[in-house]
């Protein structure tokens, strides 16, 4: 699947497109098949994205899963620094990274 | 140290009130992000892996307690409560917001400090000796010579779109404590035969992915001249240097493929010229600056005495003392490496404490190392002991300096976009491993450097043992080096063979160093051991 | 057209500037264009007769043409001195410090943000070409 991803201009916050809108959590990212594009474009031009892209990633059961380790890491947070990731009480938030 | 007057006050605050400008304009959308980012990035500012990084200038290392308080003041307030200290002598934070960046910036100018010029392809953070003022064995303190440098450098109009970044350091010493000869310009303070001052001028070195030491090109530049000779390096640079290609738009790319001879033919000829042009400051401006870098008020009656009766007291001392040219006191320096800590990372905490010991213990003064470390340079020795107990009792005494623990890393993939390869979780591992005093006493001075990727920010080709990550179809691997130094016996580090997994290039640092204490002659140090005997052999062992 | 700049009293001159080639080939030609890779100090012989450089920015990342200028002006020359191409208001305060006094900006240029941004700096720290007393002789005299 293919997720379009950037940065909140304004905090920095590393989003992930839902369809809608843009969320802090990979969980909530949406399959932008052929469209990615034309979302960035527009979103871009609007300032609700800053230096956004497309990636890919797998669909699981715990959500997308981003291909490369380094967009995991990117999804997360430092793998340590687990108190300053997005799930600081998830012992096994690491290994979904690694 | 240095004190701005009213002039220098007054460029900082100009400069916030112009960036508040820039980013008010790229949040109305009146500029775009690809005119912005050479703005933010002159103020320090990144878009990073996981949000907008931003790097302060210490400028040549130096600070005291006031602006160390301010530091930790900005991580609290902006931050995830901690700071990274880098291979520059800077200071990081990871998680700043464009929106808070001017009042960040603002609060910063209240004490004289900035994040100007620490990213863009300018002239970036002068570096220089973290001993500078302290060290027995320089010709003068270089710093004042620094700070000319810095606000030559700063808001320069002709050298603010160089090809590239371009990092100078500066020295006063035949030993290199600043890894002088890996910048692009290099510059040792001399006298010359009649005694006058002058500088050694080194141009065409770095890191990166073609690493090389740099080549005198100048044994003297008078220093009342250092300034217009600094120019023309700089327009040589900035008019010939390549810009068709990024991994090839350093210096030290243009005097390679010129050849020093004719890179320093060309730099003479401006110079010539630039000479007449009265670029350079009087001498009563660098006595002014000058003054600000006299020694503290030294007790000159303290005891040069020491009581080692505590080992662990004696053990630090040993290990993270140096000596101090007058008599009585000590350079200290703080290690950011604890076992299985993060290299160089400091809590607010810590740097509030670190503030507070500086004004009790040494004269209100800090350096940062370009190893990651802090260094009090001017500790009574009478001060030491009450000084260990309260660093131990935060967790920064371990005494290891220049030892296998006390690693170069950079931030690596848990932190950089550049990165391929997580450096941190190597440098923790290898650190417990090796965490045994007796054993890394035993392995004696050993300059362990990582970094995540070929960009080189942690120094992995001037390491004795050097790690590089890198990316081997898409999982994470390690590349191991051994033979680089930064100091004055400058060497490029050279790769043993094929990477290894995080837990393969450990064992192979393991092998490395028992091969080490066997072929060990005499006082041999890891690197000389190295230099006498030999790739061949590290390989085999390595490899079988 | 963008509307061109221009710090000058003088009447703009009418000569449109060639390019480097073409001036070198004639014996009269007042004015001349140089691209970002050219070397300056070609015209180093024929300053007096100049009236109008144009130095190009393909990309306003690209810092060359600050040094054509510092060279252009440090040999004295005092004619009008152009900035053309990917000018934006953002490197006008530095292209002013070199000796640009006239530009010619491919995309419009808010004269309002130029008018903050030129004036913002009070003083400077380093010596160039406009003259000015760096900090250094404001504390010395």
């Amino acid at each position: 699947m293919k997720l379009l991803t950037g940065n909140d201009l304004k905090t920095g916050d590393v989003i992930w497109w839902n369809g809608l809108d843009w969320s802090r959590f990979v969980a909530d990212a949406v399959d932008v098949a052929e469209d990615g594009e034309a979302i960035l474009q527009r979103e871009e031009a609007s300032r609700r994205v800053n230096a956004s892209y497309i990636i890919d990633a797998e669909q699981t059961d715990e959500g997308p899963r981003p291909t490369h380790i380094k967009e995991r890491v990117r999804a997360l947070g430092p793998t340590v620094r687990p108190d300053l990731t997005l799930k600081p009480a998830d012992p096994n938030a690491a290994d979904w990274v690694i | 140290m240095y004190q701005y007057d009213q002039y220098d006050q007054q460029m900082v605050d100009t400069r916030v009130e112009e960036f508040r400008d820039q980013v008010k304009r790229r949040l109305a959308g009146e500029i775009t992000e690809d005119q912005f980012k050479p703005l933010r990035l002159m103020n320090g500012l990144y878009l990073q892996l996981h949000a907008y990084m931003l790097r302060v200038a210490i400028p040549y290392g130096t600070l005291n307690g006031k602006q160390m308080r301010m530091l930790a003041h900005i991580a609290r307030k902006y931050d995830r409560d901690y700071g990274h200290f880098t291979t520059r002598q800077n200071i990081q934070y990871n998680w700043i917001k464009l929106e808070d960046a001017p009042d960040l910036l603002a609060e910063l100018a209240s004490v004289e400090m900035h994040a100007i010029q620490t990213s863009g392809n300018c002239i970036r953070n002068i570096s220089s000796d973290q001993f500078a003022g302290a060290a027995a064995d320089e010709i003068a303190d270089p710093r004042p010579w620094a700070e000319i440098l810095r606000q030559w450098s700063s808001f320069h109009p002709e050298f603010s779109y160089l090809p590239r970044k371009f990092k100078i350091a500066v020295i006063a010493s035949d030993t290199d404590r600043a890894a002088m000869k890996l910048h692009d310009i290099g510059i040792q303070l001399v006298h010359n035969d009649a005694g006058e001052l002058g500088a050694k001028f080194f141009v065409g070195g770095g890191m990166g992915r073609t690493p090389m030491i740099a080549p005198e090109i100048r044994d003297f530049v008078p220093a009342d001249e250092l300034i217009s000779y600094a120019e023309a390096c700089l327009r040589v640079y900035n008019r010939y240097g390549r810009r068709d290609n990024k991994y090839k738009a350093r210096i030290k790319i243009l005097v390679h493929e010129l050849g020093k001879d004719e890179y320093t033919r060309q730099v003479e000829e401006e110079f010539a010229h630039m000479k007449e042009l009265g670029l350079n400051p009087p001498v009563e401006e660098l006595a002014r600056i000058t003054e600000y870098f006299a020694d503290p008020a030294f007790d000159t009656q303290a005891s040069d005495e020491l009581d080692l009766s505590d080992p662990d007291f004696a053990v630090w001392v040993d290990q993270n003392t140096d000596m101090h040219k007058q008599s009585g006191y000590a350079i200290a320096t703080i290690s950011l490496k604890p076992r299985g800590g993060i290299p160089g990372d400091a809590s607010s905490a810590q740097i509030d404490l670190m503030a507070d010991l500086a004004e009790q213990y040494s004269f209100d003064e800090l350096r940062v190392t370009h190893s990651q470390n802090i260094v009090l340079p001017h500790v009574k020795k009478s001060d030491l002991y009450a000084l260990w107990q309260k660093l131990d009792e935060a967790g920064l005494a371990p005494a290891n300096l220049d030892l296998i623990t006390d690693s170069i890393a950079c931030p690596g993939l848990d932190y950089c976009s550049l990165a391929n390869a997580r450096s941190i979780p190597l440098a923790q591992k290898i650190s417990e491993k090796f965490a045994e005093q007796g054993r890394q006493k035993e392995l004696g001075e050993l300059k362990l450097k990582i970094s995540g990727c070929i960009n080189a920010c942690g120094h992995h080709h001037a390491g004795h043992i050097g790690i590089l990550g890198v990316d081997r179809k898409g999982t994470e691997n390690y590349q191991l080096l051994l033979g680089g130094s930064a100091a004055e016996d400058t060497s490029l580090a050279k790769i043993t063979g094929p990477g290894f997994t995080e837990d393969g290039v450990i064992e192979a640092i393991e092998t490395v160093t028992d091969l080490y204490l066997q072929e060990k002659q005499g006082d041999e140090r890891f690197i000389d051991t190295y230099r006498r005997v030999g790739m061949e052999k590290f390989k085999e062992a390595i490899y079988g | 057209m963008v509307e061109a700049i221009r710090f000058r009293d003088d009447e703009p001159h009418e000569e449109p500037a060639g390019s480097l080639d073409s001036f070198l080939d004639q014996s009269n030609a007042t004015a001349v264009r140089i691209e970002a890779g050219e070397d300056v100090r070609q015209l180093l012989p024929y300053l007096e007769r100049l009236a109008l450089i144009e130095v190009d920015f393909p990309a306003f990342g690209d810092g060359r043409g600050y040094s054509a200028a510092q060279i252009l002006r440090e040999q004295g020359y005092t004619g009008e001195l152009r900035a053309s191409g990917d000018v934006l208001v953002d490197q006008l305060a530095y292209m002013r410090r070199c000796g640009f006094d006239s530009f010619a900006p491919e995309k419009p240029i808010d004269p309002e943000v130029m008018e903050r941004s030129l004036g913002r700096y009070e003083n400077i720290y380093q010596g160039t070409t406009d003259q000015r007393s760096p900090i250094w002789k404001l504390r010395h005299g």
